[in-house]
């Protein structure tokens, strides 16, 4: 793997499957007393986030580190983009340094395969517009197997928000596809896809109907500008009609697991106590995130061979 | 227009070409003298002086009208200027072009109409342009509709912007039936419907993540205008007509009687959104690149009619404005000089068409859209002479790089395409000889 720049660079499910395999060898080193190894060392990635995200660029950052890469972090909001300059003269300047790889946010769908048209590194999409985060996805789904695995062939997903303008979305849609999950898109209709053609699911608005047959709520973050943007009428009736609310979740079954990407709007797409409960593995994603984004690194940046 | 650009004194010959105009198609030599076309007939001999153009196993056509250019200036002279895209629409086989009206100033007041018509008098084809329908291209005031008629505007458009308000529009088609000829062009997309939008809506931009634009903004526009033109008794034009949908609207309002004309660019017959899965920037432009369907329904539509031009919507961008992420790129494409070719590749090599009837297209039925009653006329005696001369089988492959734009912005570099440009005379000068520009 040069980049990872989307779902479609997974090499399919015996590529997402050996990178969970890798990563649960990398969770094992992140729990060591001394939770690093040299299979990086030499290498330098650099952060280059045009949106920010301190827990993804930490995540990251920390990933590199556990494997003995050097990194760098571009601050955009401090930097010559502030002057002005473009995207591929930053990308430029940056690989004038010897950079291994870019891990890129930004705010504009397909900016990573711009990026990746135009240096010799290796890009890596930490998430880009509405379009894809391949790595969260990744980290879902290792976290998901981790309880039900290690197949995951008929488990049921329902994804819960803002599909259409969630990369989160896009890319764990498939992610779970592939895996043999059947997934169902859950939110109100001006929130679903504006077209199902591509979509490894079934949508609906009624999350009722789906809960009680779902072994996995996912559910997305609601913002607010999506009131003003007339996507629904307020917070109260986003809550009681999508909201996992403590009154819904009664009506899970016993084992249905819950997760979010973060961060969370407690109280609003997620019941204060849900997010709390013993279902939730919202920390256990953040954990994941470390050991699955060492294994992306790893594949792309790596020997190949073991891990020490 | 006046005489005095005639190309006085110089005589060409024309020879061993196919005439094809709207009246038929002759073997026919064209002798051309003084700015007009002198005589029309086989095995003409060359006059002492005169230049002789080898037009065999070539059409020799009226000279094509592109009624939708942006020349860019004044404004944004680093992508485009009215000389090199007038260079370039004369090697693509145009004699003369309408330049839309959203410059910077844009063409809302007589003095900036003046200036511009100006700089494009003596370009190697005929530069007129499109005034805008309200001032500043705001949608609110009407721009000086008469004033700017009376400097020879045919065409009102706040191109680039919808006249979304319904009240405004009415007015502006009503007003326009004071002024024979005119014509209240569309840029048919309801802004608050493509609002945020950088593609088409639909299975692509659902995939890719890229906030749609639907091709009900086009349709919903096109039902309401045709609805006002009908009362107001207007003619009403459908700029680069893109939906299928819109292109049944505007055959049905035909059949009513609406005084409605539509035009279709390359792109909107060839290209579809599927295209923007590579995230090229080169691939956004609006109205979008629709899908499958809508491409044939364009297609029916010039095949039957119902979209009586091709234009091209020619839409330069300096290259740094186009190297950024899909969604921070300005919508547009080049087109002069591709327009010919992929109109021949896609509806003549494929035989939806015949050449005539792309001739039609992209001739003699713009220049009457657009009230140019020099241009697109049959080719005889005593005519002006703006022709081109068309080797319709001759392959080619697009190098972006060697285009005559300022810019480099075209969707169709590396392509293979039939029907390539041998000259083009523009009031008797031979502008472009052998398919290089002359100046």
């Amino acid at each position: 793997m040069k980049h990872l720049l989307s779902v479609d660079d997974l090499g399919g499910r015996s590529g997402i499957e050996s990178l969970l395999d890798r990563s649960e060898s990398f969770l094992e080193v992140t729990q060591r007393d001394i939770p690093k190894v040299p299979a990086l060392r030499g290498k330098t990635v650099v952060t280059l986030f045009y949106e920010d995200s301190t827990r993804t660029r930490l995540s990251f950052e920390t990933a590199a580190r556990r494997l003995s890469a050097d990194t760098m972090n571009f601050s955009v909001s401090t930097s010559s983009v502030r002057k002005g300059e473009s995207l591929l003269d930053t990308v430029h300047t940056i690989e004038s340094m010897g950079i291994d790889a870019i891990i890129v946010r930004h705010g504009s769908a397909g900016a990573p395969h711009r990026i990746a048209q135009s240096t010799d590194a290796s890009v890596i999409n930490a998430g880009d517009g509405r379009h894809e985060h391949p790595t969260q996805a990744l980290l879902d789904a290792f976290t998901l197997r981790r309880h039900r695995g290690p197949s995951l062939d008929g488990c049921r997903v329902a994804i819960v928000g803002d599909i259409r303008n969630s990369r989160v979305a896009r890319s764990g849609a498939r992610v779970w596809a592939e895996l043999g999950c059947e997934v169902t898109l859950v939110g109100p209709p001006t929130l679903l896809p504006e077209s199902m053609d591509g979509w490894p699911a079934v949508a609906t608005s009624d999350l009722d109907a789906v809960l009680p047959e779902t072994d996995l709520v996912y559910l997305l973050r609601i913002q607010n500008e999506r009131i003003s943007d007339a996507r629904f009428p307020s917070v109260r009736e986003y809550r009681s009609r999508w909201g996992l609310t403590e009154a819904r979740a009664d009506r899970l079954k016993p084992d249905t697991l819950v997760m979010h990407p973060g961060p969370m709007n407690r109280g609003i797409e997620i019941a204060d106590e849900v997010a709390d409960s013993p279902r939730s593995l919202v920390a256990e994603q953040v954990a994941n995130g470390v050991a699955v984004r060492m294994a992306v690194l790893y594949a792309i940046l790596g020997s190949g061979g073991p891990v020490v | 227009m006046s005489d005095d650009r005639l190309s006085d004194g110089t005589v060409l010959l024309l020879k061993g070409g196919r005439v094809v105009d709207e009246t038929g198609d002759r073997i026919a030599d064209v002798l051309v003298r003084d700015g007009l076309i002198a005589e029309v007939g086989p095995g003409l001999d060359a006059p002492a002086g005169a230049t002789v153009l080898d037009a065999s196993d070539a059409v020799v056509a009226p000279g094509l009208v592109d009624i939708q250019v942006h020349f860019r200036e004044p404004g944004r002279e680093d992508s485009e200027t009215i000389e090199t895209g007038a260079r370039g629409a004369a090697l693509g086989g145009f004699t003369a072009v309408v330049c839309m009206p959203n410059t910077n100033p844009p063409l809302d007041e007589a003095s900036v109409v003046q200036a511009v018509l100006e700089r494009g008098r003596n370009a190697p084809c005929d530069v007129r342009v499109a005034g805008c329908i309200t001032l500043g291209r705001k949608g609110h005031e009407l721009a000086p509709l008469g004033e700017l008629y009376d400097l020879g505007v045919r065409i009102f458009t706040d191109d680039g912007d919808c006249v979304a308000d319904a009240g405004v529009m009415r007015h502006a088609l009503e007003y326009s039936t004071a002024l024979p000829g005119a014509v209240i062009a569309q840029h048919a997309e309801d802004p608050a419907l493509v609002a945020g939008g950088h593609m088409h809506e639909g299975e692509w931009s659902s995939r890719l993540g890229i906030p749609g634009r639907p091709a009900e903004a086009e349709t919903t526009i096109v039902a309401r205008d045709l609805a006002l033109a009908a009362r107001a008794g207007a003619r009403y034009h459908v700029l680069h007509l893109s939906t299928a949908g819109a292109a049944d609207l505007v055959r049905e309002a035909k059949a009513r009687g609406v005084r409605v004309t539509a035009e279709a660019s390359p792109q909107h017959f060839t290209l579809t959104d599927e295209s923007c899965a590579t995230f090229d920037p080169v691939f956004k432009m609006n109205p979008p690149l629709r899908t499958a369907r809508d491409v044939e329904g364009v297609i029916a539509g010039l095949v039957d009619g119902t979209i009586s031009a091709i234009a091209t919507d020619h839409a330069p961008h300096a290259a740094e404005t186009k190297a950024v992420p899909f969604e921070e790129a300005p919508p547009g494409m080049l087109g002069t000089e591709t327009a010919l070719a992929v109109a021949i590749t896609r509806l003549v090599e494929t035989g939806r068409l015949p050449l005539a009837s792309v001739l039609a297209l992209l001739s003699w039925q713009p220049a009457r859209i657009a009230g140019l009653t020099e241009h697109g006329g049959p080719i005889a005696a005593g005519r002006p002479a703006h022709l081109c001369v068309i080797d319709p089988g001759a392959t080619w492959v697009v190098d972006a790089t060697r285009l005559a734009s300022r810019s480099r912005n075209s969707p169709f570099d590396g392509w293979k395409l039939t029907g390539r440009v041998r000259h083009t005379i523009c009031r008797g000068e031979p502008v472009v000889i052998d398919g290089v520009a002359t100046r």
